[in-house]
């Protein structure tokens, strides 16, 4: 049905962009399959939008080239594209009913009177929207009309994907739940490529398959939500996903142990070839840190303690360098002697903010 | 909290009470006081009840002001408001030109009433006015001080040239603030040029339009300045609208009574006017 190919993308605002600092969106290759879910997750201005509207038609790409199954569709117009966008304002036609604002895409196509209601009354009993559907569209609640405009992108029988563009941020939190379970629903129920932009992180792993994180107009890691948690392929991976982040801090390597000021830490692979002249850091999630009263690891100061609910944040600070680690809510922590332990197996080396992988030790040499 | 009962408070409103007065209320009943009375010279006068207002009511010459008035005040309207926001379609959203447009645009709003007469008056003059001459030299035979048509198509072309600004800038205004987000949702849509029009940018219009086609009705109906600069009511009454046939009871024939009548029906005809106007427009939005 819709398997969309973003072959060298790269887009720039401006008419002659210079160097890589002028582009918004950076040299990009990427295959959206058909039928998946996928969440485009970053802070604002990392390009999200952009990308979203390249696919869709609403940019041309100053670069590249956009395939829809093959046939490359750069230069055809949104409409004429299999694809439907829904923004982060509702987007409704005021002066019209709800079910005429459902139709309008098809009225556009000159589709058959009769087959715009059947699509209509189809679309909307997906939606709920059956009751409403003489209401005029104007006075709705935000999340209602959010449908409408989702309405208008699914009662097009040849609309394969539909693009989403921060569709929650207007609607009341109560309500978020239930419009992200309906388009889960709608993705289950039919054949649908979904792109969902966010800058949630909540929101984008509960709604993706596959999450495709971008920072300053780069893709960084595209995997599934749990890759993100445990391999973060870059810095900013580790520190955007995750309730606190990834901690980071810069060591020197040798093989298969860190220097971070006076502590050595165990790795659990080794780095024999780091590239010169690059930063090198350590990174690990604070659920993979222990802090403990045992005496066993290394000696930290514990700065502050923040429970927050069913576990408890400890800020430690080990030489100068503060980390954040997960706590139990009945561990012992006292204030001056904690020992910190870093579980090797998920202690990660970037050098420039870039996953080195490494190699795995050999069975005796650790 | 304890409430302080102190009637001195009532000073407080004394301001604000005055000034109402002075500029509202008492000049107002000045006039209703003149309309009810006749007066034979002398300072003297007499209670005569609503004869002025049987007379005012009564006169062809009244009626003939009054329909002069309306097909004045019709035509500028059907020509401004859709002129108006054609313009303003074509204005760009982004940019330099923005600034430039906007700043051409205000220009006729900026000049005085009394020299937009002044203008127009000179340039429509048939042997060395630039309009005049050029129209004449074009093969018709223009001449606004004589012909009636004449003078009513350069009163009428002077009022779109002064005020079609005003509504230009409304309708801007009320197209700037339609998000890219209904562009794109439109475009997505497959919707025609007129689609976008007919339903994402005339209802966001829908409000600063009412005001505009408002000021413009109300403020066209009580024009005075230019037209009585420009042709001062003539050629003979062919362009005497209502307010420059006030200022002919009023002030030449010093018809006070009559004069004072005319004012108030004058008065509750734009204030009635204006109520239908604004009823018959907001009257969809309350049925949503």
């Amino acid at each position: 049905m819709a398997r969309i190919v973003l072959e060298n993308i790269a887009h720039a605002y401006g008419p002659s962009p210079k160097g890589p600092e002028d582009y918004a969106l950076k040299t990009l290759n990427h295959v959206w399959e058909n039928g998946g879910a996928y969440a485009l997750l970053g802070p604002s201005g990392c390009g999200k939008t952009t990308l979203l509207n390249i696919i869709s038609g609403l940019i041309t790409p100053s670069e590249g080239r956009v395939l829809f199954d093959g046939k490359d569709i750069t230069a055809l117009p949104t409409a004429e594209r299999n694809i439907a966008q829904v923004f982060q304002f509702p987007v409704i036609y005021d002066t019209m009913t709800v079910a005429q604002n459902l139709a309008f895409p098809l009225r556009n196509r000159s589709v058959s009177r009769a087959e715009v209601e059947k699509r209509v009354a189809e679309v909307a009993k997906m939606l709920d929207l059956l009751p409403i559907l003489t209401k005029r569209a104007r006075g709705l609640t935000a999340d209602v009309k959010q449908k409408v405009s989702l309405g208008r992108g699914l009662v097009r029988p040849d609309v394969t994907a539909i693009l989403f563009d921060e569709p929650l941020t207007v609607i009341d939190p109560h309500l978020k739940w239930q419009l992200r379970s309906k388009l889960k629903e709608l993705h289950r129920q039919f054949d649908l490529t979904m792109v969902y932009v966010t800058h949630d992180q909540t929101e984008a792993l509960t709604f993706a398959d596959k999450v495709v994180v971008m920072y300053e107009g780069e893709v960084v890691q595209i995997g599934t939500p749990e890759d993100l948690f445990e391999r973060p392929a870059h810095t900013f991976v580790g520190y955007f996903i995750g309730s606190p982040g990834m901690n980071v801090a810069p060591v020197t390597v040798t093989g298969n142990r860190a220097r971070l000021g006076t502590h050595d830490i165990q790795l659990g692979r080794a780095y024999s070839e780091l590239p010169a002249g690059t930063k090198i850091e350590l990174g690990i999630r604070p659920e993979f840190i222990r802090v403990s009263n045992s005496g066993r690891g290394m000696p930290g100061r514990v700065v502050r303690v923040d429970d927050i609910g069913r576990y408890r944040v400890v800020k430690v600070d080990l030489d100068g360098h503060p980390f954040n680690a997960i706590a139990d809510e009945d561990a012992e922590i006292s204030d001056d002697r904690a020992s910190v332990v870093l579980d090797p197996a998920n202690v990660h080396i970037y050098a420039d903010g870039r996953l080195v992988e490494g190699k795995p030790l050999s069975a005796g040499a650790a | 909290m304890e409430k302080t009962w102190n009637n001195r408070a009532w000073f407080m409103v004394l301001p604000v009470l005055i000034l109402v007065a002075f500029n509202a209320i008492i000049p107002l009943m000045t006039v209703v006081n003149y309309s009810v009375q006749e007066t034979f010279g002398g300072n003297v006068f007499f209670f005569s009840g609503v004869t002025w207002f049987q007379d005012v009511l009564l006169s062809d010459r009244f009626h003939a002001a009054l329909g002069r008035q309306l097909f004045f005040t019709f035509t500028i309207l059907f020509i401004e408001i859709p002129l108006g926001v054609a313009i303003a379609l074509t204005m760009p959203r982004k940019g330099f030109w923005v600034s430039v447009c906007l700043v051409l645009m205000a220009l006729p709003l900026l000049i005085p009433w009394n020299v937009v007469g002044a203008i127009w008056n000179i340039l429509a003059l048939p042997d060395i006015g630039l309009l005049g001459q050029m129209l004449n030299g074009m093969g018709f035979d223009y001449n606004y001080t004589r012909h009636p048509l004449d003078a009513w198509f350069t009163l009428i072309l002077m009022d779109v040239w002064h005020w079609t600004s005003l509504v230009v800038l409304l309708a801007y205004a009320g197209l700037i603030s339609i998000p890219d987000a209904y562009y794109q949702a439109a475009k997505i849509d497959a919707a025609s040029r007129w689609a976008v029009f007919r339903h994402i940018q005339l209802p966001k219009m829908k409000r600063v339009l009412t005001i505009a086609i408002l000021l413009r009705f109300m403020d066209s109906f009580m024009i005075y300045t230019e037209p009585s600069v420009l042709t001062g009511g003539g050629p003979g009454n062919a362009t005497t609208l209502l307010s420059i046939d006030l200022v002919k009871i009023a002030l030449g024939q010093f018809d006070l009574g009559r004069a004072a009548a005319m004012s108030i029906v004058y008065f509750l005809i734009v204030l009635l006017l204006s109520w239908v106007f604004y009823t018959l427009m907001m009257r969809n939005e309350e049925q949503s």
